[in-house]
């Protein structure tokens, strides 16, 4: 029932929020996502980290097609159910300084996007997930279309069309695979595990799935809707889009991809490694020439997608566990950055990197956090970065060492364009833009004091996540190695 | 059979009230008529009969469909509140000549044998050209009178030919006699039976407004006063689908290798000019007629498929659609009376006059788009599945691939009403209209959260 709770709550404060006149909607919004955010809390306390799947929510959805409604909680979803819990209220907190047209509906979305997203992460049955797949599609696709910048009609039908076109594939995907369950049919994720396919059907069957995902993560060369969608969404779309809703792609990949087709796994993993890896390296050269600083940290998620995603596809231990942990990290950190982004913007109307300067020196709150954030982003020990990064890079050396080598490349040229970034944007002269640069308010401190906190957290004491998802992950393990 | 005998003599009785000075009286007259008949028709739930020896029958594959096209009637009559309010003088005839027509549709669920069907089409198609004229001193209207009733009476004749050269070959009317006879016959030495299936098959296919006998559907739709105009496109359409499924199930399903080509033929034809003409529109109006013939090739995949699995997915999607066409339209309707155009650009700025009219049409978009939450995606999911289980998978391949492309044109709408800037001024719309698209859109999202409220009920 708890899953259930967790599941519909934003999308029943959703419709409240919708009653709420003006500006005070994101006082409600924000009261429900906090709400949530205990929920979350409340599941992790009585969670048991045995691999097993807990809270459990069974019900007839379809009967007669044997489709359940079926939604739990194992330790890979919990860590992303935290996640999202985590970051929805600090997103919308961050966007106080914003007075939107239509608050009402603008926060509205947002908490039912959520509830797209939390179904995503809890589905147990194939067409359970589809369902929310696309209920967290459409919100997101009016919040940028609608409050985003230039160019938004264009750019954001193109986002649409694009993830549309992809899950089509995996929808056709998951019928095919309902119906080679035996007797009356089932597509719950067991029944989908248990299927004997021939190397030849699951070959096909993974490009079905994985472009799904690929589009959604984005893998190279999958992403070219990503940059332009990143820049032009308001920054709460851009949060929402990178700091979760990219997520989807990779849990999708991780519990609808590897444990479903294994056999088409390693048949293609090699080509998704080194397509992963070129993402890493394209991502990374062509943030180092942004001018602009959204489409810099849009290029460098890129870039840290793809060593996920890498990771991921090495099917060893330390590569997914470091997925796991990495998806954390990066939640965390692309979330900050993008609020620092705006924060910046805000105070001065622009995000040129080269308009700016001597920003440090009337804000020392502002610097610390940035830099924090900038550090984890850049795997610096100590920080979240690292451990995530080093997990994943030691799944890829135990894979592959030439890949290992090349993708450990990421450290050094995330550390180019982020540093000059930082280096460019807050050293340096003041100018003109930057002479009247406040410091941190109350409100945006309290959105970067608990990002900052769990870039320590997750950096000090990685085994806190870490032991949540490690049953799960050996089970999973197991599955793949069927 | 109870709904048919009612609704004749509702029929009558309502062109008795057309003579009362006060047309007010009018619509909710005819709500009660449908209402009631609706009430009649869902006693005969799982109580199968027979009338007319054995000509007409009554089970839960036709209380089902009349059902759907009752119930799409009642949710348009409300929208043509704006006739009632300008005195239109032939208003009862023309309520009359609705109620005629859902007598000829039910016939067309409920036949056994070919003559039921012909008269079914027949009553059904007449009060259509009447109707389609209503606006008279429109001269799109009259074009699409005559267009249809030109080639209307064109294909009707064709499906008599069809019909005869059946009865030639058979021997017989009934549908189970024409099965039987069929099954025995070889179908390479009996050229009578095909040709005779394949000219009763190109008649229905015009009626649904499958390719390639589409052509005057943009037409006669765009000419059509609004509110018919959904008429034809959701309870012409259901009829005209559930008939050919019962024609094809019923009488040549022994036959299935034979015509299988050409309806599959049919089928890609039809998903590929609704959709790519779809593209090509500027007006919302033809928009919709373009979507309408994509979703007669939708429909026309279930025949490629007899099982448990399509005549449900047949039901479903055909609510499915209606509701959300009816929607469209209705708000289409209010759009195009207020800012006199029927192109995109009228409904620029819509989602900030008039929140909930933007609403509606968006959720009836996202629904013929077949995306979730929406009971048209369930509807493309049991259709699509259906035909998997018969591993049609190149159909689906192409069915899927051209829902893809629908998405385009249904999006067109709402980008128009949530990220143009607004043109116009806000759109009165009266109570009952507005307590009608909101049930609309409850039930839309109701099939796309809960289908199994209303999947395997046949």
């Amino acid at each position: 029932m708890l899953t259930a709770l967790i599941i519909l709550w934003p999308a029943l404060a959703a419709l409240l929020v919708l009653l709420v006149k003006g500006q005070g909607a994101r006082k409600v919004a924000f009261g429900a996502a906090l709400v949530e955010l205990v929920l979350g809390i409340w599941a992790w306390i009585n969670f048991v980290p045995n691999g097993s799947t807990q809270f459990l929510l069974n019900e007839p959805w379809i009967a007669n097609a044997g489709i359940m409604f079926k939604v739990g909680i194992d330790g890979i979803s919990l860590l992303m159910v935290l996640l999202t819990v985590f970051l929805v209220p600090l997103i919308i907190l961050s966007t106080a300084k914003h007075t939107y047209e239509k608050p009402s509906s603008f926060y509205a979305l947002i908490l039912f996007m959520q509830t797209g997203l939390l179904g995503v992460f809890t589905a147990l049955d194939a067409f359970v997930f589809y369902f929310f797949w696309e209920v967290a599609l459409i919100p997101i696709y009016f919040i940028a279309g609608m409050w985003g910048g230039e160019n938004r009609v264009r750019v954001t039908f193109k986002f649409f069309i694009y993830t549309v076109f992809g899950s089509l594939f995996m929808l056709a995907a998951f019928v095919y695979l309902y119906f080679q369950t035996p007797g009356t049919h089932s597509s719950e994720e067991v029944a989908f595990y248990q299927l004997v396919l021939d190397a030849g059907t699951q070959s096909w069957l993974f490009w079905f799935l994985f472009i799904a995902f690929a589009i959604k993560m984005p893998v190279f060369p999958f992403h070219t809707w990503q940059p332009d969608t990143y820049t032009t969404a308001p920054a709460a779309g851009t949060m929402l889009l990178s700091g979760i809703m990219l997520k989807m792609g990779i849990y999708g990949a991780l519990r609808w991809l590897l444990p479903v087709v294994p056999l088409g796994v390693s048949q293609w993993a090699n080509v998704v490694l080194v397509l992963a890896i070129i993402g890493i390296i394209y991502g990374a050269i062509i943030a180092i020439r942004q001018q602009d600083m959204k489409r810099l940290v849009a290029f460098s998620s890129i870039s840290h997608v793809g060593l996920i995603a890498a990771g991921l596809f090495t099917l060893n231990h330390h590569g997914l566990q470091g997925t796991m942990i990495q998806m954390l990290s990066h939640g965390v950190n692309v979330v900050g950055m993008f609020f620092i982004i705006d924060i910046i913007q805000s105070r001065t109307g622009t995000r040129e990197i080269a308009a700016m300067g001597g920003i440090t020196q009337n804000t020392p709150f502002l610097s610390v956090t940035f830099l924090v954030l900038l550090l984890g982003t850049v795997a610096l020990p100590l920080t979240n970065g690292f451990v995530g990064e080093f997990l994943l890079l030691m799944g890829v050396y135990q894979y592959n060492a030439w890949m290992g080598a090349v993708a450990g490349l990421t450290i050094i040229l995330g550390a180019v364009y982020m540093l000059r970034m930082f280096q460019r944007v807050m050293f340096g002269e003041k100018n003109e833009i930057t002479q009247g640069f406040t410091d941190l308010t109350f409100n945006e401190k309290a959105v970067l004091v608990p990002l900052v906190v769990m870039v320590f957290w997750i950096g000090l004491h990685p085994n806190t996540f870490l032991m949540i998802s490690e049953p799960a992950v050996l089970k999973l393990l197991d599955v793949i190695k069927r | 059979m109870t709904s048919i005998i009612l609704l004749s003599i509702f029929g009558i009785l309502n062109l008795f009230v057309g003579f009362m000075k006060s047309k007010k009286a009018l619509m909710p007259a005819v709500l009660l008529f449908l209402a009631v008949s609706l009430g009649a028709t869902m006693f005969d739930w799982n109580q199968p009969q027979s009338y007319f020896s054995n000509m007409l029958s009554t089970d839960n594959f036709s209380v089902g469909f009349t059902a759907v096209m009752v119930v799409s009637t009642l949710f348009i009559l409300p929208f043509s509140r704006s006739y009632v309010v300008a005195e239109n003088s032939n208003l009862a005839e023309y309520y009359s000549l609705l109620l005629f027509s859902l007598v000829g549709g039910i016939m067309m669920v409920s036949y056994e044998n070919l003559l039921i069907l012909f008269v079914g089409i027949e009553i059904m198609s007449i009060s259509m050209y009447i109707i389609a004229g209503s606006d008279k001193r429109n001269i799109l209207s009259n074009e699409a009178s005559m267009k249809y009733f030109l080639m209307g009476s064109f294909f009707t004749g064709i499906i008599l030919f069809g019909i005869a050269l059946l009865y030639g070959a058979t021997g017989a009317f009934y549908l189970t006699d024409i099965a039987a006879a069929a099954t025995n016959m070889d179908p390479a030495t009996s050229p009578l039976l095909l040709m005779g299936l394949l000219l009763v098959l190109i008649g229905v296919t015009f009626k649904i407004g499958a390719a390639p006998f589409h052509f005057w559907t943009p037409d006669v739709y765009e000419g059509t006063p609004t509110v018919f105009t959904s008429y034809m496109s959701t309870v012409v359409k259901t009829a005209g689908i559930a008939a050919f499924y019962k024609l094809m199930s019923a009488a040549f399903g022994g036959v299935y290798d034979q015509w299988f080509p050409t309806v599959v033929a049919i089928t890609v034809l039809t998903l590929l000019i609704g959709n790519i003409g779809a593209v090509a529109q500027n007006s919302m109006k033809r928009m919709l007629a373009y979507s309408s013939i994509s979703h007669a090739g939708y429909l026309m995949i279930a025949l490629t498929s007899f099982n448990d699995r399509s005549e449900n997915a047949i039901l479903f999607y055909s609510l499915a659609y209606a509701v959300a066409t009816i929607a469209a339209f209705g708000v289409l309707k209010y759009v195009s009376d207020e800012r006199g155009s029927d192109e995109y650009s009228a409904f620029n700025g819509l989602g900030k006059t008039n929140p909930l009219l933007a609403f509606v049409m968006t959720v009836a978009m996202l629904s013929l788009a077949g995306i979730p939450l929406t009971g048209g995606f369930f509807g493309k999911l049991f259709l699509f599945s259906a035909a998997l289980e018969q591993d049609m998978v190149w159909l689906i391949i192409v069915a899927v691939l051209m829902s893809a492309v629908g998405i385009y044109y249904y999006f067109r709408v709402i980008i128009a009403m949530y990220m143009r800037d607004a043109e116009g001024t806000r759109i009165a719309v009266d109570p009952l209209a507005t307590f009608t698209l909101i049930s609309l859109v409850v039930l839309t999202v109701l099939m796309g959260v809960v289908p199994g409220l209303f999947n395997n009920l046949l």
